[in-house]
């Protein structure tokens, strides 16, 4: 370290740095500079067109005393949850399945993968037709026999959150699998044969030393799922837009109608910046705890 | 000689680029349903035949989708080449910032103040004393459309208003029917409750309300009645579970239910579903109680474009939209009401009929879109949705936050 002057840090890997810059620059200006813009217009009283009269926190003490905010915030809180600890469980669980050395895996793999390719738009909207009362799985099993069945989950109030779920599980599951299935593929296969001589259960060993060597992927999964729940948008404008009543609202959802439909967009603002602020509240202590435990190494 | 020829002709061809050639004008709406697609086919015609083009942009998914679209085109910087709003407020703030084209001259030219009935119409496309939209139709949404035949299935004789709908619900329930059709899209239920505030409340507490701004009389006994009768509709409506309000209209039309509270626009489906008014359904503006329509409608607004052509193409479009023919032509299919009163309808049939003597009568209010702003609109809408759907909200509760959302519009 003790040579390194400025000037000879700066020259280092200088193409690599150079070709850095038009990502560096998108980066700074559109993502930053758009955040920043965004929160501080989020505390002025604009209406159709940014304007620059400031109201303090009136726009906050609106978004927090609103009904429908807080039905979208709670959830998202529930179809999160659920939707992480699922999709998490049941890819590695795949995912597993999948390492058994079984015959047809590049078949099973890509049936698995077939939903992720489809937008959430599709998915909204094949999953409201198939639980659709009329013509969906209700109609099917009537249709053989059961004629009490009842299966309507996105008319139901009290529900609809695991309607979502469902479609939301089978469009992403896939995804979580192959990326938990390349974190199988990575652990030495001397790791498992010591686990055979010391007679490990086989459960056991996927527990307690897999998954712990597996970490990194399992952030890495972590991440990716998390921001695609809070920007949850499309899923639920094809399969619910909402409904019924105010049963399936999301953030999103709220930030979109007071924009542009409410014409009103410090309200707008308010919530996305909210949005914003939840997003840090997870990620925040993830960096610190990730990147800041290095150190100590 | 031969280059001064071709030079000529060169600078002839660049000067008129489209001499000869119709001006091409997009023009974007929300007008989807069948009997609405048979209206604007209706304008396009006119305008094609008039040597100009028209190209469609239908925006599938109602008001609440296109307006965002529009809007976001033409603050974006991607114009169309005319857009229909409601008139009122909605497209205030971009006439304030000067993207929308003026009217005066064309309006002046064509004598609209003279011919323009109900004149708060063109009041609501004036800022400043200059004319920004041209006015296509009327379209009052306190409507109360009845299937005759659902009735003659339970055996008991059609309502002639709401107290008598609610009253023989039951009976129409146990005939197997859904009382009352109403769609979940948000606007739909704000609908119905619009259409009660004037036909419970009564003209002047709505007045008092909506255009004094007057907050005890929101918050008095009067606007409790019209919460009370949301209620009793939230029950009747409960069975219900479609999207789009013409899905709605269908189920009357196919008499699976009894009514549903729609705007006159529900008057197009009967029409493309071969059904006669007075014989096959029947209608009660101002659900049968006050007869007293609001005069809300559709604008075409024409966006400003850098194209001296096409900004000529656009006065020519807004002359024709208000011109008689094309007036009479539109709303015929529409199902609405022409915006002036010298055209003869004589081919309009019984329900268009009633609103017409309504208009010529004078018991007109105006709209929503003129009285409130969009927040306003869509917050009131948040908590109409809100209510309607879920049992647990009490009509008293969903009064006060109502109360409270108007005060925040003032």
């Amino acid at each position: 370290m003790a040579g390194n002057t400025l000037g000879a840090r700066l020259m280092r890997n200088l193409n690599a740095k150079i070709a850095a810059i038009p990502m560096v620059t998108t980066a700074l200006v559109v993502f930053l500079g758009g955040t920043a813009w965004t929160v501080l217009y989020s505390f002025t009283n604009s209406k159709l067109l940014p304007r620059n009269s400031f109201i303090g926190f009136d726009q906050y003490e609106r978004l927090w005393s609103n009904s429908r905010w807080l039905t979208s915030i709670q959830n998202l809180m529930i179809y999160g949850i659920l939707a992480l600890v699922f999709t998490i469980a049941i890819g590695f669980l795949l995912a597993v399945l999948m390492d058994q050395k079984i015959r047809f895996e590049d078949t099973f793999r890509t049936i698995m993968l077939y939903p992720f390719a489809l937008s959430f738009i599709v998915t909204g909207l094949v999953w409201q037709w198939i639980l659709n009362p009329e013509f969906g799985i209700q109609h099917i099993v009537r249709s053989l026999g059961w004629d009490g069945f009842t299966f309507d989950p996105l008319n139901n109030p009290d529900v609809v959150l695991y309607g979502l779920l469902i479609a939301g599980l089978w469009q992403g599951t896939g995804f979580v699998m192959c990326i938990m299935l390349a974190g199988l593929r990575g652990i030495d296969d001397d790791i498992w044969k010591a686990a055979r001589v010391d007679g490990i259960p086989r459960w056991k060993t996927y527990l307690f030393v897999v998954i712990p060597m597996m970490r990194p992927v399992f952030v890495t999964t972590l991440v990716i799922v998390a921001s695609g729940i809070i920007k949850l948008y499309d899923l639920v404008v094809a399969q619910t837009s909402g409904g019924p009543g105010t049963a399936s609202q999301v953030p999103a959802m709220y930030v979109y109608d007071y924009m542009f439909q409410a014409q009103n967009l410090g309200q707008g603002f308010a919530a996305s910046s909210m949005m914003l602020l939840s997003v840090l509240i997870v990620l925040i202590p993830w960096a610190y705890l990730e990147f800041g435990g290095k150190k100590r190494g | 000689m031969k280059n001064w020829k071709l030079a000529a002709a060169l600078l002839a061809s660049a000067a008129m680029p489209s001499a000869g050639w119709a001006t091409e004008l997009e023009v974007t709406h929300w007008w989807t349903s069948g009997g609405e697609a048979a209206a604007v086919a209706e304008l396009a015609k006119a305008f094609d035949a008039s040597g100009d083009k028209w190209v469609d942009g239908a925006i599938a998914g109602g008001g609440g989708t296109a307006r965002p679209i529009m809007i976001s085109r033409i603050t974006g910087g991607d114009p169309m080449g005319a857009t229909q709003f409601n008139h009122g407020q909605q497209a205030l703030e971009l006439v304030e910032a000067g993207l929308m084209l003026d009217l005066t001259d064309v309006a002046e030219a064509e004598g609209w103040k003279d011919k323009v009935y109900p004149p708060s119409l063109l009041d609501a496309c004036t800022v400043d004393g200059r004319i920004y939209c041209a006015p296509v139709n009327i379209h009052s949404p306190e409507w109360l459309w009845l299937s005759n035949k659902a009735y003659e299935d339970a055996g008991i004789p059609v309502p002639t208003n709401w107290n008598e709908f609610v009253a023989t619900a039951p009976q129409l329930e146990a005939a197997g029917k859904i009382p009352l059709a109403l769609g979940n899209q948000p606007w739909q239920s704000n609908l119905a409750f619009g259409a009660m505030q004037i036909a419970v409340a009564g003209l002047d507490a709505w007045k008092a309300v909506n255009i004094d701004k007057n907050m005890d009389v929101a918050a008095g006994p009067e606007y409790a009645a019209v919460f009370k009768a949301a209620a009793d509709a939230r029950k009747l409506a409960a069975k219900s579970n479609v999207q789009d309000w013409n899905q709605a209209t269908s189920l009357v039309i196919t008499d699976q239910a009894g009514g549903q509270i729609m705007g006159d626009w529900a008057q197009g489906e009967f029409q493309v579903a071969g059904e006669v008014a007075g014989k096959d359904y029947t209608c009660l503006p101002g659900l049968g109680l006050n007869e007293y329509i609001s005069t809300g409608g559709d604008a075409f607004y024409f966006p400003k474009l850098d194209d001296p052509e096409k900004e000529a193409a656009q006065k020519r479009l807004a002359a024709l939209l208000v011109s008689p023919e094309v007036q009479v032509a539109f709303n015929l299919k529409k199902g609405s009401l022409p915006i002036r009163g010298d055209v003869d309808l004589s081919a309009a049939n019984d329900c268009m009929k009633k609103g017409l003597e309504i208009l010529a009568t004078g018991n007109i209010v105006p709209s929503g879109d003129m009285n409130w702003s969009p927040d306003v609109q869509k917050q009131a809408e948040d908590l109409m949705v809100e209510f309607w759907k879920s049992d647990a909200m009490s009509a008293e509760d969903a009064h006060a936050k109502w109360v409270e959302i108007l005060k925040s519009g003032l």
